[in-house]
């Protein structure tokens, strides 16, 4: 029998993921003890208070570069830069998800087991205060992120896959209005999500069997003997391109890529908008986090044999994305549809095999979530008296009644359409520069000539705004609390500062873009 | 290379030549943003933002009179810094800029008075001073400007500041249709321009006056010559010469005051200064200075042709005025010393044009806005002040001794007699004989309207000498009109003589004729020009049209220079955007509309694959799975290499 040996553990490195996960577990508890008028409060704070705590670990160990955990976790540039980031886009999401002010009682339901569409759920609707469980289910997914991210072997991945997926199925079903859209989004998501982790499960498998028979290694799924059997493992190759197509399915379902996109307009319509947000922005990070590490750590030896196949990928992905969001008439579908071609761009900017290509895709990563996040902060404050109007034809006139707000969606949208002097121009050239540079030219056209397509139903949001009549059915848009507010200004401010002077997080993150192995 | 051109730095006083700018600038923004509030006493505050600036003008003047340097240079700020690309936004104050802030402070002051009465019934006057005191601003900036790009910066400030002030009674089309007219063509010559900047910059990397005057004696002779054409289809463009000078006369729709002094006084004679500014680079190649020296002698004699045609009061005074500037071309196109005379005639012609334009505005007030010679006659008993001085403006133009213009204009025909060989004959026989029917049309302008019986229309009872806001600057012009050119002719050439390659006597060729025989005959075709005309009409004319022969008609057509334009630029033009617009709805648009269908389309049909049953995504997740995994094993198996 051999020895166990206890790995080393670098708790001040960890201590991120430790605070989330920990913070997590006392929420749990804060359910159990705490009075229910003070929970929301206390939970609100918690979490932000773990947020930023996280954060400042992040920022404390930003010069760290180092495996812990018995090689399981990496430490290391991308890791804390993409960690940073959903940080912040975290706090940013928990600020949406704690307003209480734009509707009685906050955007979720608050009993889950109540029967939708019955008495009692219209009771509940009126002004019931909210389900705090959110928190800590937000808190728990926030941390399997983090985890995510730094995961430097494949179990472990798929642990943190797991951790932060099944809080994100529970949360898309606590939409306080429209409940049976909200709990079929958890269900699809769930059940797609679940067949999905097959995939991704039977490629960790398929590759643990590619690694074993390496002279003097031990088969494993961890990076390093995965880099080391592409280059001498005596297995079959088949065993590693079939294991990586899998692993690459997996990964490519939370990223929302074509043809493994189907659940997102769904998901994204049926959950709460502030959960929706924080999908489209956090979850993202995530899951292209995890497959800059595996194509850059651990099948960086197969030589970039797959780009065609993953390009055709973007390609199609860009392409469903910009075609789809064309005939949408639903605002949160079309920001659903908009977020798939923008997992195009990323890939995209994925592909490129170079530190531009890294740098380029995690600074997107960062300015989308931003934008993202305020415009799904702006959905949640155009309001009638059933709950969000989101049908595009309720938003003509907008401009007319609200000019301020329609005019900060206006910049939204412009920034997603990348317009000069927003984020969204910046990130697309920083993605398409290295693409180019790297001999990805048919990309960049596919992605330009997608960008012009996703331009005409942006503007038809603008034009809806601004040059229709307001009708009797026009809705109103809500005074947001400070929380909402907040969370605005710091997307709107990062989609102008990032558009107009990048090169600070563009230095962050060339700096941050090398990999330890 | 040799540095011929060097601009110290501007000191003490000179150190606020931006004030020039900025007085005006301020005023006009003031005008125009109070609005209303500003209707009771916006004109006095145009008419004091000139006087200061003029009295700042002349402060300089004196202080620049004692510098060892006469041209001081102002840098305020980099304006433009793109790679090579630096445009600095300098002020340049030597002795040519000097001599045309005053002529542009001070006849505009005294125009500026006559307008505040002028304009005094008319809802628009704070309007009218906004744009005048604009146009003046962009006017000093151009003069003052230290390099072509401040240049054109103040040269497309006169052309809006022009255009606006032409459309002024926007509410009359034919006012709405000059204005527009004098855009377009103003934009033909400004792409002439710009395009002559872009050059300078491609050749010699920089558009700073000092910088390409010391560098164009590196270019080749071919860069030289497109350099120069360009820049001088700018300066026929502003300055109403061949080919371009069509929209001038158009031009009298606007304001008499207007007229008086954007379109006679000031701005029609940025051309004439461009040239004298550049004049490094014009002297460089003797073709171009054929060129110009060609331009200047065609336009003069079309300008004469055309203006003992016309009936109109103000156009007459308009083809003068295009006449004159073919002098000035003529002046700056000869080279050397006659620039200097060049830039003499225009600040005498800048009085006495300024002087009769405002007179034909007096006889208007007092002829319920008459604009036709045939119904004046017999004024003179009725206006004293405005005859008086009408007078002395036009026994200047005609060039009379001891007149201004006999002083600015006869250097200029002696010089034009110095050229070598038959061009000598050519270019100083057309100048005489332009003297002679100078004399002839605008002694026919003259009698028609001051003496003679009176043809008035029956509204008019009797006219009314105009009050003495408007008589006190005629008078100051009539003064500046009989004595400025004596004056002018012996200082001012010298006084330029410190600008770069300005006043610099060239060894020139003797006159093929003496001095005194020139000077004898240009005064005896004037003396018959002006003694024929007053035969004719002395005793009036006929107040309908009368049947001419095929020179009087073309005449009254503008030469067919209008048909030549409509046949040759507008009717191609009209065609050009009826195609391309054809081409655009049926071609551009229907591929834009057609693509946009085939998304739109596709979009739709794709929509159904949307189901929003999970058992269909999840046949679409493995699907797509079943796919990758098949293409990467053909990666694999390098079937996909």
């Amino acid at each position: 029998m051999t020895e166990l040996k206890l790995p080393s553990i670098d708790y001040a490195a960890l201590a991120p993921i430790l605070i989330m996960l920990g913070v997590a577990l006392v929420g749990v508890l804060v359910e159990a003890f705490v009075p229910r008028r003070l929970r929301n409060t206390v939970q609100l704070t918690l979490a932000l208070a773990a947020v930023l705590g996280a954060l400042t670990m992040v920022i404390l160990n930003s010069d760290d570069r180092l495996l812990t955990a018995g090689q399981a976790i990496a430490v290391d540039g991308p890791t804390l830069f993409l960690q940073g980031a959903i940080l912040v886009l975290a706090a940013m999401a928990l600020l949406l998800i704690g307003e209480r002010s734009i509707e009685r009682g906050g955007a979720f339901v608050a009993h889950a087991a109540v029967t939708a569409e019955s008495p009692d759920d219209r009771r509940q609707a009126e002004g019931a205060s909210g389900t705090t469980e959110v928190y800590p289910l937000a808190t728990f997914a926030i941390g399997g992120m983090l985890i995510f991210v730094a995961a430097n072997d494949l179990l472990t991945m798929f642990i943190a896959l797991e951790v932060f997926s099944l809080p994100l199925y529970l949360l898309c079903a606590l939409a306080r209005r429209r409940r049976l859209l909200s709990q079929e989004a958890a269900m699809k998501y769930f059940m797609l999500g679940a067949y999905a982790s097959a995939f991704f499960l039977f490629g960790v498998a398929l590759i643990y069997g590619f690694t074993s028979g390496i002279p003097g290694r031990t088969a494993g799924v961890d990076f390093a003997t995965v880099h080391a059997a592409v280059t001498d493992s005596p297995a079959s190759p088949v065993l590693l391109f079939a294991g990586m197509a899998l692993l690459a399915i997996g990964l490519l379902f939370k990223a929302a890529a074509a043809p493994f996109h189907v659940w997102t307009p769904d998901v994204y319509q049926g959950a709460p908008t502030p959960v929706t947000g924080f999908m489209a922005a956090c979850t993202k990070v995530a899951a292209f986090g995890a497959l800059l590490r595996v194509f850059h750590v651990a099948f960086s030896g197969a030589a970039w044999d797959f780009t065609p196949v993953l390009g055709a990928v973007a390609v199609l992905t860009m392409l469903v994305g910009a075609v789809l969001a064309v005939t949408q008439t639903d605002i949160k579908r079309l920001l659903a549809y908009s977020s798939i071609a923008n997992a195009g761009y990323l890939l995209v900017g994925v592909l490129a095999p170079s530190k531009d290509g890294l740098s380029g895709t995690m600074f997107y990563l960062v300015a989308y979530g931003l934008s993202v996040l305020a415009a799904f902060a702006v959905v949640t404050l155009v309001r009638d008296a059933d709950g969000e109007a989101t049908h595009l034809s309720r938003w003509a006139g907008l401009g007319r009644r609200s000019p301020f707000f329609a005019a900060i969606f206006t910049f939204l949208l412009l920034a997603f359409a990348g317009i000069p002097l927003t984020s969204g121009f910046m990130s697309k050239v920083a993605v398409f520069g290295a693409a180019w540079a790297s001999g990805n030219a048919w990309l960049v056209v596919a992605g330009v000539v997608t960008s012009m397509v996703l331009a005409f139903p942006y503007l038809r949001v603008v034009v809806m705004m601004w040059l229709s009549e307001p009708g009797d059915a026009t809705p109103t848009v809500t005074v947001p609390g400070a929380l909402t507010s907040a969370a605005l200004v710091i997307g709107v401010l990062a989609t102008l500062v990032l558009g107009v002077a990048p090169a600070p997080l563009l230095d962050l993150a060339n700096g941050a873009a090398e990999f330890v192995r | 290379m040799e540095e011929t051109v060097r601009y110290a730095e501007a000191t003490g006083l000179l150190g606020s030549v931006w004030l020039l700018v900025a007085i005006p600038l301020v005023s006009a923004a003031i005008l125009l943003l109070l609005g209303r509030r500003a209707d009771r006493w916006g004109h006095w505050l145009g008419v004091a933002a000139i006087g200061a600036a003029f009295v700042l003008g002349l402060t300089y003047f004196f202080q620049l009179r004692g510098l060892e340097n006469k041209s001081v240079e102002q840098s305020l700020w980099q304006f433009i810094s793109v790679g090579d690309f630096k445009v600095d936004f300098g002020l340049l104050f030597d002795p040519l800029a000097a001599v045309f802030v005053l002529l542009i402070t001070g006849v505009g002051f005294l125009i500026h008075l006559y307008a505040v009465e002028y304009m005094a019934h008319d809802e628009g006057r704070r309007r009218f001073f906004a744009y005048f005191n604009l146009f003046v601003a962009a006017m000093l900036l151009l003069v003052l400007g230290n390099n072509y790009v401040m240049l054109y910066f103040g040269w497309e400030g006169v052309g809006l500041a022009s255009y606006l002030l032409i459309s002024f009674w926007y509410g009359r089309p034919s006012a709405a249709t000059a204005g527009k007219k004098a855009f377009l063509m103003n934009r033909v010559g400004d792409a002439g321009l710009a395009i002559g900047i872009f050059v300078m910059f491609a050749t010699l990397g920089t558009t700073q006056y000092d910088e390409v005057f010391n560098g164009v004696g590196a270019l080749t002779g071919t860069t030289v010559l497109v350099l120069g054409l360009l820049l001088l289809l700018g300066a026929a463009g502003k300055s109403g010469q061949f080919p371009l000078q069509a929209w001038l006369p158009d031009a009298m729709e606007g304001p008499t005051p207007v007229s008086a002094l954007i379109h006679a006084a000031t701005m029609v004679t940025a051309g004439v200064y461009l040239i004298a500014r550049s004049n490094p680079i014009f002297s460089a190649n003797h073709t171009l200075q054929l060129v110009v020296v060609s331009v200047g002698a065609l336009t003069l004699l079309m300008g004469c042709l055309i203006g003992a045609a016309k009936d109109d009061i103000k156009r007459v005074l308009a083809w003068s005025t295009v006449s004159q500037i073919g002098y000035m071309f003529l002046g700056v196109g000869l080279g050397g010393g006659a620039y200097a005379l060049a830039i003499v005639h225009l600040l005498a012609h800048g009085f006495f044009k300024a002087n009769m334009f405002l007179g034909a505005g007096s006889v208007m007030h007092g002829m319920n806005d008459q604009v036709d010679i045939r119904r004046f006659g017999n004024l003179s008993k009725y206006m004293k002040a405005t005859w008086l001085t009408f007078m002395m403006g036009w026994l200047a133009i005609i060039g009379m001794f001891p007149f201004s213009g006999f002083f600015s204009k006869e250097p200029i025909i002696v010089a034009a007699f110095e050229r070598e060989g038959w061009t000598a004959w050519l270019f100083g026989g057309a100048a005489l004989l332009g003297a002679g029917l100078t004399a002839f049309y605008m002694t026919r302008l003259f009698v028609l309207t001051f003496h003679g019986p009176a043809r008035w229309t029956e509204d008019i009872e009797h006219p009314h000498e105009s009050p003495k806001l408007m008589t006190i600057p005629l008078v100051l012009l009539a003064i500046g009109s009989v004595g400025a050119g004596f004056l002018l002719a012996t200082s001012v050439p010298d006084w330029l003589q410190a600008t770069g390659g300005l006043g610099g006597q060239e060894e020139g060729h003797e006159a093929v004729l003496a001095h005194w025989l020139i000077t004898a005959l240009s005064l005896l075709v004037t003396v018959l020009g002006a003694g024929l005309a007053w035969a004719l009409f002395r005793t009036g004319t006929a107040t309908a049209p009368q049947p001419a022969g095929v020179l009087v008609t073309a005449a009254r057509r503008n030469l067919y220079t209008d048909a030549v334009n409509e046949a040759v630029f507008e009717k191609p033009g009209i065609f050009l955007t009826r195609a391309l617009v054809f081409l655009d709805n049926r071609g551009v648009d229907g591929l834009v509309n057609g693509l946009a269908a085939a998304v739109g389309g596709g979009s739709g049909r794709l929509r159904r694959l949307q189901t929003g049953f999970v058992r269909s995504y999840a046949t679409s997740i493995l699907t797509g799975a079943l796919l990758v995994v098949a293409a990467f094993l053909a990666v694999q198996a390098g079937w996909l290499a």
